[in-house]
């Protein structure tokens, strides 16, 4: 899976987590420009992409992602 | 993924939930959402939407109304997001208080900090081992049974507080066991240990009940899917959230079956399917001989599993029905004669053995027992009749109980269908009073969009001659079939190949796909082809497409071919047997006339094909020549 697939991919669980459409991918996208994301919906979000890329971060990098850039490439990382 | 007895959510989920929002949703579309397997994104979304209609969906529904109040030792967000849509899965549309966790005493003992007299009909504590200080072992001499009695007193004073102050029911979970020990086995005998200290105060829990409060066994739940798998500890620690989110999809589903249960909504009655779903085979072809049951193999043995279910269902006050399509006679067979049988007919309160649609008769029992379709769980191993039922009736209950039998008893009992929070001597007697009061009705009346239903499967239905592809089913067929087979003549597989290159002989063999999927090769045709007239010599059918349009299907493509090569009649003839009463009428529905009828029943049939007009079917037909494979 190269960068663009899981960000296709990843767009698609962002949509559904948050129930927005048309979500617009760019590196630096965090919780503050998504209405729906909060704690809440970050960890069923975070659940729903290691089921659908099969991985699994660590407690720490939960917590530790500053944007959606970052998620991507600990996601493509983790895929090796 | 823990709740396996769930279809799966449709893919346009989303967009289905969506289109609720402005619209205040119907109770079916309700249901049949709910009876999905949502994850915990989806279970928030839907009951937002039913939140935010709430009050609409009250005046137009027969879900029963309850106020719940969680008071919780953690965080009771995820928790509340999936309790709402789940309640609808039991009859429930639930409105939520929530007290900030952390303040349980004050919750309940505060009437400015907690919840308002009167304002709930129940209250859910949501606590766990740390909230009762049975977390972490405690080793000192009479420390353990001090904790759990400490604990237990904690729990009456917020049972006794719930019911004096604030005027609800309480319902308490039972302590889930660390899923890690810490001395090993020998855990279970010291009185301190924390896995000793949860098993003794949820042995003790029902103590504190009073008259109307409840347990969720949640240790229960947690045990079924595995312990170390309950909870996912980095999201406890990161988020306090009490389980994985997976298991919060159950632990929604065993509280709100037991509030329905409560509330009267839990399940009164199971519907049972007969052939492949109480025995392996088909009465009606295999016989008593061949159906598979009983002791001395595993298929046999996965079959009598599932009557012992059903039986010890019966036994604590559950009703037992039988909706099978069969003749009456072949149907009633097992249960009168065959010696590995668990069920007998005395256990069945109602039993419906028919041709018409699975639906309508599942309606009749209902209407039999005096009980509505809501109360019903309908077990079947034909996904097709699954589906209609859930179409029709979205209120019965279906697992989606997959092909293998062994899985049949648990996919009825983790469903917690028959979720119980009392035990009476009536409920002893409840089954054997619903069978006497029942009559057996013959179902009538028919779906009305059976048509619909129909188109909605998309068939398809390819017919070819006779090849050698096909031959060793073919043979099969014409030996085993018994029910839908006008003359019952039994040829080998030389004599298909014969047939395969008689040019006297017109032969068909039909396979039918579905939106299910393949159906394989179900029914065979062989005519004598006259100048004139050609004559039917075997029309056979496997009954499980019964209804869907096939044999007309299958006379479309018959008479065009006899119209093709200048012939201007069919003629047939149906030879009666023990077994294929159904299809006495078959030509006649088919719009034959009848030309003569012998002393031993024996019926001769024609049918002019100048005036033939091939029937409008929801089949799309292949055609394939010889040798042609799909």
């Amino acid at each position: 899976m190269d960068r663009e697939q899981v960000i296709s991919r990843l767009v698609e669980l962002m949509e559904d987590a948050f129930d927005e459409d048309d979500i617009a991918y760019s590196d630096d996208l965090t919780a503050d420009d998504i209405e729906e994301w909060d704690s809440l919906s970050n960890v069923r979000f975070i659940v729903s992409v290691e089921q659908a890329f099969g991985v699994r971060f660590t407690v720490g990098e939960i917590e530790g992602f500053a944007n959606v850039g970052e998620l991507v490439a600990k996601i493509l990382e983790k895929l090796g | 993924m823990y709740l396996p007895w769930l279809r799966q959510p449709p893919e346009d989920f989303r967009a289905q939930v969506r289109a609720l929002r402005d619209a205040p949703p119907d109770q079916a579309t309700l249901r049949r959402l709910a009876a999905t397997a949502m994850d915990l994104t989806q279970l928030a979304q839907l009951g937002k939407v039913v939140t935010k209609h709430l009050d609409e969906i009250a005046r137009t529904s027969d879900f029963s109304r309850v106020r719940l109040g969680l008071i919780g030792s953690h965080t009771l967000d995820y928790i509340a997001d999936a309790l709402v849509a789940t309640g609808l899965r039991h009859g429930l549309l639930l409105s939520l208080e929530t007290v900030p966790y952390g303040q349980v005493a004050q919750a309940v003992l505060d009437e400015n900090a907690g919840l308002k007299a009167g304002s709930v009909d129940f209250v859910l504590f949501a606590l766990d081992a740390k909230f009762f200080g049975l977390d972490l072992p405690a080793l000192g001499e009479g420390e353990g049974p001090a904790s759990v009695d400490a604990a237990i007193a904690q729990a009456e004073l917020l049972a006794k507080g719930v019911r004096g102050r604030i005027g609800a029911a309480a319902i308490f979970q039972t302590l889930v066991p660390p899923a890690e020990a810490l001395f090993g086995s020998f855990d279970t005998q010291v009185d301190g240990s924390a896995r000793a200290m949860v098993d003794a105060f949820n042995r003790r829990l029902p103590s504190v009940l009073g008259e109307g409060d409840l347990i969720v066994d949640i240790a229960h739940a947690a045990a079924t899917v595995g312990l170390s798998r309950w909870m996912d500890i980095r999201l406890w620690h990161g988020a306090k959230m009490p389980f994985s989110p997976d298991a919060t999809t159950l632990y929604a589903d065993y509280v709100c079956r037991v509030i329905g249960s409560a509330r009267g909504k839990a399940r009164k009655c199971l519907v049972l399917d007969l052939d492949n779903t109480l025995w392996g085979g088909v009465i009606g072809d295999d016989g008593l001989e061949g159906i598979v049951l009983g002791n001395g193999n595993g298929m046999g043995e996965a079959y009598v599993a599932i009557q012992r279910l059903a039986l010890s269902l019966r036994e604590r006050g559950i009703i037992l029905a039988v909706c099978s399509k069969n003749e009456e006679s072949n149907a009633l067979l097992p249960f009168k004669e065959h010696a590995e049988m668990l069920l007998r007919e005395p256990h069945i309160a109602c039993f419906i053995a028919n041709w018409n649609d699975k639906a309508g008769n599942i309606r009749d029992i209902a209407a039999t027992l005096n009980i509505g379709t809501d109360s019903l769980v309908f077990l079947d191993d034909n996904p097709a009749e699954r589906e209609i039922v859930r179409r029709e009736l979205p209120e019965v209950a279906v697992p989606e109980v997959g092909e293998d039998p062994a899985d049949y008893p648990a996919m009825i009992a983790r469903a917690g269908y028959f979720e119980a929070v009392s035990f009476s001597a009536e409920d002893r007697q409840r089954a054997e009073m619903y069978r006497a009061n029942a009559e057996r009705r013959v179902a009538q009346g028919s779906v009305t969009n059976l048509a619909e239903y129909l188109a909605s499967l998309e068939m398809v239905m390819t017919a070819l001659p006779f090849d050698a592809v096909g031959r060793a089913r073919i043979s099969q067929l014409v030996n085993k079939s018994n029910q839908f087979n006008v003359t019952t003549r039994r040829y080998g597989e030389n004599d298909v190949e014969a047939f395969e290159r008689d040019p006297a002989k017109f032969t068909l063999q039909v396979r039918l796909e579905d939106k299910f999927g393949d159906n394989g090769m179900i029914s065979v045709i062989i005519f004598d082809k006259g100048p004139q007239s050609w004559s039917c010599d075997t029309w056979l059918m496997s009954c499980r497409v019964l209804g869907r349009g096939v044999e007309q299907s299958v006379l479309n493509e018959v008479a065009a071919a006899a119209k093709g090569e200048g012939a201007d009649t069919l003629t047939a003839t149906y030879i009666p047997t023990k077994k294929n009463g159904l299809v006495r009428d078959l030509f006649a529905k088919l719009g034959f006339t009848r030309t003569s009828e012998d002393a031993d029943g024996t019926s001769h049939w024609a049918l002019d094909l100048a005036g033939y007009e091939p029937a409008d079917l929801p089949i799309k037909v292949n055609v394939l020549a010889e040798g042609q494979t799909n």
